[in-house]
């Protein structure tokens, strides 16, 4: 309590012992003022220097880095639209191959039913009826000049012989039209099928050409990720923001799933590794191998995507040959059907385990045994079974948001390292600015104290050089 | 990637021993002997409170309780839950039995009792071992008994219960107080880790083992 007046000269006389060490200390520090001066000078000096120097160097390892995630999110994105124009000239190519499969039929039958439409439209033409034989008889017939009533009966005969002969000619002409509408008729479903055929073909025309303006769409966005211009990286980068987001929430979804796997299998395993045995003071074996079995079907789930290209975490399994691809994704389902058939087991082995063990609660309570089984109380073991076995299954599917996940994040974590490193360097520099400006308030406030020695020390100065002491003052 | 991690943990696996060991001495001297059902509740208590791996064995305290033959039964549980199971259900019908025939005896070695319960959980080297005394902790030596000799429980807890009060106590508080101070001072001079009196079985039942 009494440290203090340890400092005193006269403890008797405190006042006098604070005075007497005030003085001391003013013309310790009035002494010390200039080294002290440069003291405060250098270490601000050197504060700013420093911070000038990490925020210039965290500057330019922000921009270095900005450029790598740059370059890489654009092969990124380029490699995404090529794989997307490359599927899309596949689906092109499908439907190429299979009309063009199909073209040579398609042509034969065209054409087949042109030359048929040819044929009835050539029996269809107009016979022109034969010149009327009794044009020449009458121009004989007004030859003979002399006769009497021979030319007229001649002409009679005539007329009736035209009258018959018009009357047949009409009535065939008649029957050759009845003929031609009959050939008209039945080129009706002739020209159905050619304009069913033509329909078709306008169809997959449309299609085709719906996938070439999907493919001028990818191929002008692959042209703007080669421009590698700000407002393409900038969509990329949301892009990634947003992928991880869902992919997040999905994997989010997954784990839910994956604990209560978890927890259908874990109390069993204790059965197949032991009950007892402990990895940390709280982590029982059973439980780690519950997870490892949880683990390995993600894998194989992987393993089945990767094989079936879905995903491509593992570039060598996508750059295997189709037959070696086969038997991978072969060997990964077969391994998470035995699996999902694992923890099937184990959901229902666990079931008994919990009987088992209710039972023995009401022995050792001596209480009375449940009322009668009934077909309800296997519900719950029915459900546990079919949750281990498909759980498994839907597991397998978190390889597609753990691949959008891995590829995001690295954007993602390149973006905020780029900006705190920018936040930092702000920091850095508006730090260096405060230890420049400090150096004088510091200078200043130490001379506060002293500002009476000062003061006195500025009117000798006066009084030996008055206009030394002017500039001084100024 | 996912094997090597798991042989990496198993091969990490935790130094400690986890398993528990239980003793109970069982006090059948006298009018205690009346208090077996009590006795017995605690017994099925302990049966299922106990994990797979654990250690139990339920003595009884005669005239001279140093032998195996005061062992009613002993068991260590499976590490598998249903075998572990099955023996709790033998381990309760053993202690059923021996509850409708127990029959009081004429003097009570808790010394005795506690030297061999002390070899026995030595023996399992459990992780826990727990000696649980279900006596009015009033030892009466028959002539001849050998107990004043300083006794080994290091690394045992103990835990008395149901600790009656007698006619003697009911006169004088001192004496029950001063016996059961006795008994704490001479197991904590022995080694025991813990000294633990449960007297109310309805509430404080959980207090008897260290319960993970």
């Amino acid at each position: 309590m009494n440290d203090w007046h340890s400092w005193l000269f006269w403890p008797d006389s405190v006042a006098l012992s604070i005075f007497v060490l005030s003085v001391l200390a003013l013309l310790f520090l009035y002494a010390a003022r200039e080294p002290m001066h440069l003291m405060i000078h250098s270490l601000c000096h050197l504060f700013t220097q420093t911070s000038r120097f990490l925020a210039r160097w965290l500057f330019l390892t922000a921009e270095k880095l900005q450029q790598r995630n740059r370059s890489v999110l654009l092969a990124h994105g380029e490699e995404s639209a090529a794989l997307l124009i490359d599927r899309e000239f596949a689906r092109v190519g499908d439907i190429v191959r299979k009309d063009m499969q199909d073209y040579p039929a398609l042509q034969r039958k065209l054409l087949e039913e042109v030359t048929r439409i040819e044929e009835d439209y050539h029996k269809c033409g107009e016979v022109p009826p034969p010149p009327p034989e009794w044009v020449d008889a009458i121009e004989s017939v007004s030859q003979i000049k002399s006769g009497g009533d021979m030319p007229r009966k001649l002409l009679e005969e005539l007329n009736k012989s035209i009258h018959k002969i018009h009357d047949k000619t009409v009535g065939e002409y008649r029957h050759s039209y009845e003929d031609r509408h009959k050939i008209l008729k039945g080129m009706q479903p002739s020209w159905r099928s050619v304009d069913k055929m033509l329909g078709e073909i306008d169809k997959k025309m449309v299609t085709l050409h719906g996938n070439a303006r999907q493919i001028d769409g990818h191929m002008s966005k692959f042209e703007s990720l080669r421009a590698k211009d700000d407002k393409t990286e900038h969509a990329l980068t949301v892009s990634a923001f947003v992928q991880l987001a869902i992919s997040a929430l999905v994997m989010v979804v997954a784990l839910g799933g994956a604990f209560v796997n978890y927890k259908l299998i874990a109390l069993p395993m204790s059965e197949m590794v032991g009950a007892s045995d402990y990895i940390t003071d709280s982590l029982k074996t059973s439980d780690v191998a519950a997870l490892v079995i949880i683990l390995m079907e993600a894998s194989m789930g992987l393993f089945l995507l990767e094989s079936l290209r879905i995903t491509q975490l593992f570039p060598r399994i996508a750059s295997m040959d189709d037959k070696m691809r086969h038997r991978l994704m072969l060997a990964s389902l077969i391994f998470l059907v035995i699996l999902a058939g694992i923890e099937s087991s184990l959901a229902l082995m666990r079931d008994m385990l919990v009987a088992d063990k209710a039972m023995l609660m009401r022995d050792l309570a001596s209480a009375a045994p449940p009322a009668a089984d009934s077909w309800l109380t296997n519900v719950p073991m029915a459900g546990q079974m079919i949750m281990g076995f498909v759980l498994p299954f839907a597991l397998a599917f978190v390889a597609i948001p753990l691949e959008s996940v891995v590829y995001s994040l690295r954007t993602v974590i390149g973006v905020v390292l780029v900006q705190g490193m920018r936040g930092i360097a702000v920091a850095l520099r508006f730090a260096s600015v405060l230890f420049k400006r400090m150096a004088k308030v510091l200078e200043l406030v130490y001379d506060i104290p002293i500002v009476i020695p000062l003061k006195i020390e500025r009117w000798v100065v006066s009084l030996r050089n008055p206009a030394a002491a002017s500039a001084t003052g100024k | 990637m996912l094997l090597g991690a798991a042989l990496m943990m198993s091969s990490c696996s935790d130094g400690r021993v986890h398993s528990q060991a239980v003793y109970m001495l069982v006090d059948t001297s006298g009018t205690y002997a009346q208090e077996m059902n009590k006795a017995s509740k605690i017994i099925n208590y302990l049966l299922a409170t106990l994990n797979p791996g654990d250690s139990m064995a339920v003595a009884k305290v005669e005239t001279r309780s140093f032998t195996e033959k005061d062992i009613i039964s002993r068991v260590t549980f499976d590490t598998r839950p249903t075998q572990a199971t099955a023996q709790k259900r033998a381990f309760k019908a053993k202690i059923e039995a021996f509850a409708n025939e127990v029959k009081g005896s004429a003097y009570t070695d808790i010394t005795g009792g506690l030297i061999q319960g002390a070899e026995y959980l030595n023996e399992t080297r459990a992780g826990t071992k727990t000696i649980v005394i279900f006596s009015d902790m009033q030892e009466e030596l028959g002539e001849g008994t050998k107990r004043d000799f300083p006794i080994q429980l290091d690394g045992i807890r103990i835990v008395v219960l149901n600790v009656t009060k007698l006619k003697s106590d009911n006169a004088d508080p001192r004496q029950y107080l001063a016996r059961l101070k006795r008994w704490e001072s001479r197991v904590r001079k022995a080694g025991a880790t813990d000294w633990e009196m449960v007297n109310d079985l309805e509430n404080n039942m959980q207090r008897i083992l260290n319960i993970r």
